[in-house]
């Protein structure tokens, strides 16, 4: 059987906009731009080339999970490239924590078929980048996390971690997950076909009945950790600008020996 | 009294800054028992006197080949074994990513609310609050678990290390290894190039170079005023992805978050991305030639100058002074 791949993609609050926190202390994506988030082009990316190289018709589904506007992120993957998206939409999913969305997703991967699911290296706006461990947690699969080279052989994946101490390369049979840095390849830019043909991909939606998830087990009731409080930064006091004048070297000495840094 | 579980991040028995750090925080919630990790030939001597000295009443060692022949879920497993022996109130580890992920994985597999990158670990009346700087440090939050144990990563430089000389009683454990651990091999490991200079995460300063360095040849002048302060190197993702110098050291959203108590920023704009990495530095610097550069909105001392003149006569002067 040809190989079945699902990238997981979040729709995300636009970092160079207004990031803030609602009422609710949740991260705010209603009244903000969003975008698929620029790591998970990453994943799309090496889905594809993944797909391209197998040559017996892989197939690659988009998954994302999030508010209406999250179906941008599916509809991005589509143009890219994949050839069908699914967009799981419930009012009971907003403010889950990982463990929540990790639950919502891995329902989805299985109902939606899997050899292998792609995700990106960590989510722009949570940054934990812990939901790929997770997500093989709950599929009891192999995990191959943080990879910046990835392919797959004859049932079996492969990639390159660079870790704090060594470059290790990995190897695991499938089904696996793998999560793939901004280090794996230059994501495509949608070319004009892409575009038209993404128009008539199917994309399917499904809520939490459709993947058997009692709505209490994810979002703010369903997560296991609260915020209690959240605070803008408070602005760093203005600091000292100086222009050189030929000094600016021995000034700046100055200023380091001063605060006991030489 | 309360246990609070440690994870011990280590490099062949050398136990790292960031670890002595988390024991030192685990004191505010209870009592530190490390569980060390290792290989079957490691000497963990060294290790089990530092734990001792900072405060480990216990120290839990498991020894097995499988964490150098598979990698993370096997020390998940045995992190995990450790925790159903001391039932703590809590745990922390280190906010590597290798850790990140371990402790996700032990929160999964116990019902545990996970809290990662904290940058601060407070004890409230409702169990431990983690500080944790959100959006590219914009914002400060502060977050409980509500179920199971408190699993909690935490960034490096979090807390002062003190000494706190406790029993450190050492206990063997045995760890059994779930099929998941196995699954994954490493088929070889290429040990990365020592650099003679401080870890990057864990330094007290930190001196990066960006776009504006202009070639790798000239991040020698990068290298020179680090060395001249016993500092770390860091760089932008402009000057990595040009290939000046190598992606371990790039700060910023996709590199290593720093939080340093010196920052020095030459020939970097301060894009959110790279502001995400090190905007919690204590003292920030910044050497840019554009008075507009945003890096400045950050900085404490800013110089408006070209880094070509500014930091030779910076490092000559510092060697001067220390002489
Ligand atoms: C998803 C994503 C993740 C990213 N992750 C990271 C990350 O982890 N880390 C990161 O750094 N970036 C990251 N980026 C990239 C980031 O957006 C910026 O492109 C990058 O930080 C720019 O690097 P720079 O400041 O060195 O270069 P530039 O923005 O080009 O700035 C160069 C600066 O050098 C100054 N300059 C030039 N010549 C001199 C001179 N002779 N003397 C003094 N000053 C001079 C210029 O005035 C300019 O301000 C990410 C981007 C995305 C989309
Ligand atoms: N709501 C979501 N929908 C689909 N995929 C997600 C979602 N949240 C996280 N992911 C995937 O998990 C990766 C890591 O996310 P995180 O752990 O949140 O940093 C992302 O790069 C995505 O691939």
């Amino acid at each position: 059987m040809s190989l079945r791949i699902v990238v997981c993609v979040k729709y995300v609050p636009d970092a160079s906009g207004d990031r803030r926190f609602a009422e609710d202390l949740t991260v705010d994506r209603e009244d903000v731009d969003g975008l698929l988030s620029e790591l998970d082009e990453y994943a799309v990316e090496q889905a594809l080339r993944i797909a391209e190289a197998s040559g017996d018709g892989a197939e690659v589904t988009v998954l994302t999970v999030g508010p209406e506007d999250a179906r941008e992120a599916v509809a991005k993957g589509l143009r890219m490239g994949a050839d069908r998206g699914v967009h799981v939409e419930d009012e009971a999913v907003h403010g889950s924590d990982v463990m929540g969305t990790s639950l919502v997703l891995a329902r989805a991967v299985e109902k939606a078929g899997f050899d292998l699911v792609v995700c990106g290296m960590a989510s722009t706006d949570g940054v934990m980048g812990v939901l790929p461990a997770v997500l093989a947690e709950r599929l009891g699969v192999a995990q191959l996390t943080l990879l910046s080279e990835v392919s797959v052989d004859g049932g079996v994946v492969r990639g390159r971690r660079d870790g704090d101490r060594a470059a290790e390369v990995l190897e695991a049979s499938l089904p696996a997950v793998v999560s793939v840095t901004d280090q794996s390849g230059e994501a495509r830019y949608p070319s004009f076909k892409g575009i038209m043909a993404a128009k008539k991909k199917p994309v399917v939606s499904w809520d939490l009945d459709d993947l058997g998830i009692d709505g209490g087990d994810v979002g703010v009731a369903g997560a296991w950790t609260v915020v209690d409080a959240a605070a803008g930064r408070p602005a760093r006091g203005a600091g000292v600008v100086v222009t050189d004048d030929g000094e600016g070297g021995r000034q700046l000495a100055g200023y380091l020996a001063e605060r006991k840094f030489i | 009294m309360a246990e609070v579980v440690v994870y011990v991040d280590h490099v062949d028995g050398a136990v790292r800054k960031p670890t002595l750090e988390l024991v030192t925080l685990a004191q505010r919630l209870g009592e530190p028992v490390a569980v060390v990790l290792a290989a079957p030939g490691d000497g963990l001597d060294p290790a089990v006197a530092l734990l001792a000295e900072h405060g480990a009443t216990r120290i839990l060692t498991v020894r097995a080949g499988e964490f150098a022949a598979h990698p993370v879920v096997a020390r998940a497993d045995a992190l995990q074994a450790a925790c159903a022996h001391v039932t703590p109130a809590a745990v922390l580890v280190p906010s590597s990513p290798e850790g990140k992920e371990i402790a996700a994985l032990l929160a999964v597999r116990t019902g545990s609310g996970l809290l990662t990158d904290a940058v601060d670990v407070e004890n409230s009346g409702e169990g431990p609050v983690a500080v944790q700087s959100v959006f590219a440090a914009s914002f400060t939050t502060r977050s409980r678990v509500t179920r199971g144990i408190p699993v909690i990563t935490v960034k490096p430089n979090a807390a002062p290390v003190e000494p706190a000389p406790a029993a450190g009683v050492v206990e063997e454990l045995e760890a059994v290894f779930s099929e998941r651990a196995t699954a994954v091999r490493v088929v070889s490991s290429t040990p990365r190039e020592a650099t003679g200079r401080p870890e990057l995460t864990e330094a007290a300063i930190v001196v990066s170079g960006g776009r504006g360095v202009g070639g790798a040849d000239n991040f020698a002048l990068i290298e020179a005023l680090a060395d001249s302060l016993g500092a770390a190197v860091g760089a932008s993702r402009a000057a990595v992805d040009a290939g000046w110098y190598p992606h371990s050291h790039q700060v910023g959203q996709t590199g290593k978050s720093v939080s340093p108590q010196l920052y020095i920023a030459s020939g970097i704009s301060g894009a959110i991305q790279h502001r995400a990495g090190m905007q919690t530095s204590k003292t920030i610097v910044a050497v840019n030639k554009d008075a507009e550069a945003p890096i400045f909105d950050l900085a404490d001392y800013g110089v408006v100058g070209d880094l070509f003149t500014v930091l030779p006569q910076l490092t000559e002067e510092i060697n001067n002074r220390k002489a």
